[in-house]
């Protein structure tokens, strides 16, 4: 359910690199020739059809099918003097370079990443040594270019090794900066990078669209199967307990928003919550909206069944907010294990002293 | 805004600055700024940055510096523990 990496992008990969279909190829507009042979050459203009995809991607309609497919590609009329950048195949990297490099003649090397984005394909070994070195064979760049230095994404550095590289092709690697947009700044810099173009940040803009990732996810045919099972609970549930229909709307309430504020709103209000574990953040965050919830639903003070769902939901709130340590940009493998070893334990526990207390005030007849 | 920072004194990095030939790798590949160069070698900076992406160790070709890299997932990690694997996202 967590995508495991950077900011808005898949990290699967979906069907196999020699089995892909590409499609067509709009953005194509032309050729340059070299003495490797023609160049197919892109336009630096996004299309509505581009945008479109985009937004298709990031709703999750088929969104590990979009690829570029792996070649060398010239944006405006470079020679063989030109930069050579180096990115992946996911069409959404693609068009966000080419979006960010009008007006510059440059090479593009596409590396088959099986249309994941670079740092993801990186850690998970796909945009990886071996492949930048057979994109720099199969382009035959040293027969297209007269220098011997390509730019490689630093994203890209986890999974690719520039002594191998250079070690392999004879062509040096310099590292090119984090973001897209910094490209023509550190072009003009004559290839140098500022440290701050080297950092890795966690906006709440990136944090933003990374919810709506999230949530495009929950909408796989799971949770619709998982939503449907609960409406028809809602509606069951009732006739066969003595509990009445509020209480089992209420409790469905209290699960969904608790989800809402592990998915949702602890990513939001992530630097301002309290704690540095997500599985607090989580919990502060389920905690103060699942009370606010039953105190204007059934009024404070809470009655023990009350904080029964409370403490339920709040263990809800927490996991789910653990979660989404697969999609920050600076939670480490060590770390996120240190605070679920810490943090399961009392999920379980909270989750199931509120349940019991639920049952029991149930059973005992006093819910509702 | 300031950088948020995740728990303190948890990460494998280590390096061995008798190893480092200066060569500047870790501090370019770097996401987090945790390497500075000081006299002409490698420094870990700020240790508790790191989050262990592993771009540092595999760009450093004198094998100065060691960690277990991985994703920071908590999905990864309980699959590696359902599954008695390394940690992987289930995709």
């Amino acid at each position: 359910m967590s995508e495991c990496c950077g900011p808005s992008q898949p990290c699967c990969g979906g069907t196999p690199a020699l089995e892909y279909e590409y499609g067509p190829e709009p953005y194509v507009d032309g050729t340059v020739d070299t003495f490797a042979g023609p160049v197919k050459r892109v336009t630096t203009e996004l299309s509505s059809e581009d945008r479109l995809g985009a937004l298709r991607v990031r709703l999750a309609i088929a969104r590990n099918d979009y690829r570029v497919r792996p070649a060398l590609y010239a944006i405006g009329a470079p020679d063989d003097t030109s930069p050579v950048l180096v990115t992946g195949n996911y069409k959404l990297t693609f068009d966000t370079l080419r979006g960010e490099l009008g007006g510059r003649d440059v090479w593009l090397l596409v590396i088959d990443s099986r249309g994941v984005n670079v740092w993801c394909a990186a850690g998970k070994g796909v945009f990886s040594t071996a492949e930048v070195v057979r994109g720099i064979r199969d382009a035959r760049l040293e027969q297209t270019v007269s220098h011997t230095r390509v730019v490689l994404p630093q994203l890209g550095a986890t999974g690719v090794a520039a002594h191998e590289v250079r070690a392999a092709t004879g062509f040096s690697a310099v590292w090119g900066p984090v973001r897209a947009g910094d490209l023509p700044a550190f072009l003009d810099a004559g290839m140098k990078a500022t440290p701050a173009m080297r950092r890795v940040h966690f906006e709440l803009k990136d944090r933003a669209r990374l919810v709506g990732v999230e949530a495009s996810v929950l909408w796989s045919r799971r949770s619709v199967i998982a939503i449907g099972v609960l409406v028809a609970a809602a509606f069951i549930l009732p006739r066969l307990t003595s509990l009445s229909g509020e209480i089992w709307l209420l409790t469905m309430a209290v699960g969904v928003l608790a989800v809402l504020a592990g998915a949702v709103v602890m990513p939001l209000l992530l630097p301002w919550l309290p704690g540095r574990t997500f599985a607090l953040k989580g919990a502060i965050a389920g905690a103060l909206l699942l009370a606010v919830l039953l105190a204007v639903t059934v009024g404070a003070p809470l009655e023990l069944w009350a904080w029964g769902l409370l403490s339920v939901g709040t263990a809800l709130a927490s996991f789910v907010g653990m979660n989404f340590t697969g999609s920050s940009t600076y939670t480490s493998p060590s770390g996120v294990e240190w605070e679920m070893r810490r943090a399961i334990p009392l999920q379980i526990a909270a989750a199931s002293v509120g349940f019991a207390l639920f049952v029991v005030s149930l059973v005992m007849g006093q819910v509702g | 805004m300031t950088e948020m920072r995740y728990i303190d004194d948890v990460v494998t990095l280590e390096l061995d600055v008798s190893r480092c030939n200066g060569c500047t790798q870790c501090t370019l590949v770097c996401p987090h700024g945790v390497f500075r160069m000081r006299d002409k070698r490698a420094a870990v900076v700020d240790r508790n940055r790191c989050m262990e992406c592993g771009a540092c160790s595999r760009n450093c070709a004198q094998g100065a510096i060691s960690l277990e890299p991985g994703v920071g997932c908590a999905a990864a990690i309980i699959n590696g523990w359902l599954t008695g694997s390394e940690p992987s996202c289930d995709c």
